[in-house]
């Protein structure tokens, strides 16, 4: 089954982006790029999403924040960094209150480059978060498979 | 026999009629915007993918509740396929509400509670409406059975003008439709989270959505109920019913809880009105 891949729901997190970044995020919404064409749709809720697309570097107040809405999504899940100050900090790196791209402190699966990053690199990032969505997801079946194996065999062995 | 036949081919049919009309609301809506919007089976990927998601629940006692509200919702529909008594529907119907209800209090997030307080809010601005609609097949065709109504060769929709008007009203806080999508939205996710869903993720959001589609299955033969003496016609106002909702989600802007409560009501009185004539015009006659 591949409906994970059909059906991408998406949370998008302004860490410490100029909004740029958001601007052309949302202008994927729009009816010029429409992604809900492949059945993305921007929610707003942790708990509903597949994918987490956050904007600018990391701040010392927003880094509880962004770790928490990571850790409140349900696995399968992937995270995408959009513009060079989700990957690295961007001009910003050097600021006293900048701890760097989004990596310091959750796992990023894709960084999308640019200043501010292009609707379509947007896309594309998603698109290649698909690919690793899917990964990730028959990983877990898989290993959810396995613990239930291991498990009816530990049982057998208890009953013999 | 005949009920049971009905009955099972609603539990069985009604997902996946419901879903594809999900599938033809969201591409006319996508249409009406200008883009060229999801595939129609799009729906059901959607739910098929909340399936493949990891179980993360807050408390157990939601997923009770969540899977109760699934159940009385088939239940109230099966009952009107099956051409059982309307009031005894629509009973079940509110009781189904008040599992989700109950299942969004379950959890302790302030986002999840000002949606279960407005779906009760919605729950009283519709119920008084959906009441008199059944009082007024009553009227017209002399039972509360549905099986009786929908032979009655009476045109029920000439006698209850303002009861069909007043239900178009509730009609739209039932599908979630704006100006009264107020506790939770198909499009605005942003809004309060996502209201009365924003705890449920994984299966639980499923099955809100499927208990969703069954509902709206239900609702839409309800409106058939106004034309059934004549099905083709009946076929046909139940399309341009959804073709007008449709277009009223898309034009409206989402209105203060106060306004659907007021709205609610209104339509109800609206429906009284046509009642209280209608009883004058049947005591004059007699």
């Amino acid at each position: 089954m591949a409906f994970l891949k059909r059906s991408p729901w998406i949370l998008h997190y302004d860490a410490s982006s100029c909004n740029g970044c958001d601007i052309e995020v949302l202008a994927c919404l729009t009816p010029l790029y429409d992604v809900e064409r492949f059945g993305i749709i921007n929610t707003g809720n942790p708990k509903h999403a597949d994918i987490l697309m956050i904007t600018g570097g990391i701040n010392e107040l927003n880094r509880a924040v962004v770790k928490n809405l990571y850790e409140q999504m349900p696995e399968p899940k992937v995270v995408v960094a959009i513009g060079i100050c989700a990957a690295t900090g961007g001009i910003f790196r050097e600021c006293y209150n900048i701890a760097g791209g989004v990596d310091k402190v959750i796992p990023v699966d894709v960084y999308v480059p640019g200043c501010a990053a292009r609707p379509e690199m947007i896309i594309d990032g998603v698109v290649k978060a698909l690919g690793i969505l899917e990964e990730k997801r028959a990983k877990m079946t898989g290993s959810a498979q396995a613990k239930e194996e291991t498990r009816h065999a530990a049982e057998a062995g208890e009953s013999t | 026999m005949n009920w049971l036949i009905g009955a099972v081919l609603f539990l069985i049919l009604a997902p996946i009629a419901g879903g594809l009309i999900a599938g033809i609301d969201r591409k006319i809506t996508a249409r009406m915007q200008g883009r060229v919007g999801p595939p129609l089976l799009q729906p059901f990927y959607d739910v098929g993918k909340l399936f493949e998601k990891e179980r993360a629940v807050v408390t157990t006692a939601q997923n009770f509740y969540v899977l109760a509200y699934l159940i009385f919702i088939a239940l109230s529909g099966a009952l009107f396929f099956a051409g059982g008594d309307l009031l005894l529907i629509v009973f079940a119907f509110t009781l189904a509400h008040v599992f989700l209800v109950l299942g969004a209090y379950a959890v302790h997030s302030p986002y999840s509670h000002v949606g279960a307080g407005r779906e009760l809010i919605q729950l009283m601005a519709y119920e008084p409406m959906i009441i008199l609609a059944a009082v007024g097949f009553y009227m017209v065709s002399g039972s509360f059975y549905v099986a009786d109504i929908v032979t009655t060769t009476v045109p029920a929709i000439l006698y209850l003008p303002g009861v069909f008007l007043g239900f178009a009203v509730i009609l739209t806080i039932k599908l979630r439709k704006s100006p009264f999508d107020i506790s939770t939205s198909h499009h605005a996710h942003q809004e309060i989270v996502k209201g009365i869903t924003t705890e449920f993720s994984g299966s639980t959001l499923a099955q809100v959505e499927i208990a969703h589609w069954y509902e709206n299955v239900f609702l839409l033969g309800f409106v058939f109920l106004f034309f059934a003496w004549n099905p083709v016609i009946g076929i046909v106002a139940v399309a341009i019913t959804y073709l007008a909702e449709i277009f009223v989600d898309n034009v409206t802007a989402r209105a203060r809880w106060q306004a659907a409560l007021k709205s609610g009501w209104l339509a109800a009185i609206l429906g009284i009105v046509n009642l209280a004539i209608l009883s004058y015009m049947m005591l004059g006659g007699a």
